[in-house]
């Protein structure tokens, strides 16, 4: 396998070309804020926070998708990019509703982390606050729209990991939203398994598992037919 | 003497106030829990203005505001004005004023009335009406707004509450005449 050699902010570095740009860094110790990544799934590039400068390139380039080359000199940090990690993180926070305090992973949100790791200590833009949806029909899970930022790992986990590609995005632009099956609720889904996957990768508070003992307010009433008929017919059937 | 540079044992006291907008007093609580560091700052300030301190009229020269909760109604708009032109330093204090935090959470319903029928007449038993006292009851604004957009604001300390350990660290900063800093120890929730 062919080794390239490259700098990474200035420092010579060298890379298997299989290797990406936030393959190197996680390597070599340089901290780059993330959302949509997650080891283990396939890389979208979809949050952008992790857009780094490439010498020669007038544009910026997500570095989980941009692979290692030959002579490559790259910057990963500038006041250009930490300015468009703040607007882009600014952003996440005015589009919906992410509202800390009641939110159920407060102080175990990536989402915050990576806001206080860029110092964003208020929102510049006007928050829309838009009417969204809360999905509690499955017995374990819920959705809340309101919280996700369509980082897409609950979609990719779902298909590459569990193979049941219940989840997908429906919709354009801030209409975007996650879907299960063909936008049913997700406790009618057919093909979801109950597998949590996508509850467990979320990195908000989007996903979560219904923390009243799930189910526990599920009523048997067939028990009283079983019980008549084994009592008065002594038919000990289910 | 400037009054950021000054206050020391013995020299002027701080002027220093405190507001309740649209918050739960949540943010005055953790004040409060600076616990015996109160009795470190009472002689190092004079408090001018606050809901625990016994002023009608919000005071002209003071030193630093902290300002609790979000912009809501006519008369949150009107204080934050007034605290603005008054005040040196304002600190949008806890998430209400930082971000709306729980208080804006009516803004997905799209404007004051539908939030008032809400509360007023969807759910009344007996006599179903909007309140309508001018000059009593302030009228709701559409959009339950963060303080900084209504006023400037010169530090942000979020929090839910914000850690009295932080409003601490804010107010010596103040005190001692340095730009008030939460690098590093910043908290949203």
């Amino acid at each position: 396998m062919t080794v390239k050699t490259l700098t990474l902010d200035g420092t010579p570095v060298s890379a298997r070309e299989d290797e990406t740009i936030l393959d190197l860094c996680r390597e070599h110790g340089v901290a780059l804020p993330t959302l949509c990544h997650l080891e283990g799934l396939s890389e979208v590039g979809a949050c952008r926070l992790c857009l780094v400068e490439v010498k020669g390139s007038p544009r910026l380039h997500p570095a989980c998708t941009l692979r290692a080359e030959e002579g490559m000199e790259i910057t990963t940090s500038s006041e250009r990019l930490r300015r468009y990690r703040r607007q882009i993180l600014e952003l996440l926070f005015a589009e919906r509703n992410h509202v800390c305090a009641i939110c159920v992973v407060n102080g175990r949100c990536e989402l915050q982390e990576v806001a206080y790791a860029v110092g964003l200590d208020h929102v510049r833009y006007p928050y829309r606050h838009p009417a969204t949806q809360l999905d509690a029909s499955h017995t374990r899970f819920m959705l809340d729209q309101g919280r996700c930022i369509l980082c897409t790992r609950c979609v990719r986990v779902c298909d590459e990991i569990e193979g049941a590609h219940t989840w997908d995005v429906a919709g354009r632009g801030a209409d975007s939203r996650v879907i299960t099956d063909l936008a049913q609720p997700w406790g009618k889904s057919d093909s979801c398994t109950s597998c949590g996957k996508c509850v467990q990768v979320c990195p908000t508070g989007a996903l979560f598992e219904k923390i009243q003992p799930a189910g526990g307010g599920t009523k048997h009433r067939e028990f009283l037919t079983y019980i008549k008929n084994a009592r008065e017919k002594k038919q000990w059937i289910r | 003497m400037d009054p950021l540079t000054a206050p020391s044992p013995g020299g002027p006291r701080a002027r220093v106030a405190t507001v309740w907008l649209g918050g739960c007093s949540g943010c005055h609580m953790s004040f409060l829990d600076m616990d015996e560091r109160l009795l470190d700052l009472a002689p190092r300030l004079d408090l001018v203005f606050s809901p625990i301190a016994d002023a009608k009229v919000f005071p002209e020269d003071v030193l630093v505001t902290l300002v609790e909760g979000a912009v809501c109604n006519e008369e949150h708009v009107e204080m934050a004005r007034r605290v603005r032109a008054r005040s040196r330093l304002v600190v949008a204090f806890g998430d209400c004023a930082v971000t709306g935090n729980v208080t804006a959470i009516r803004n997905a319903l799209g404007s004051a009335l539908p939030v008032l029928d809400r509360a007023y007449r969807d759910a009344a038993d007996l006599q179903p009406q909007l309140p309508y006292e001018p000059g009593i009851v302030p009228r709701l604004l559409d959009r339950v707004l963060p303080l900084h957009q209504v006023i400037a604001v010169d530090a942000f300390l979020p929090g839910c509450p914000p850690h009295a350990d932080l409003i601490h660290a804010i107010l010596v900063d103040v005190l001692e005449g340095r730009t008030p800093s939460l690098q590093g120890k910043l908290r949203y929730g």
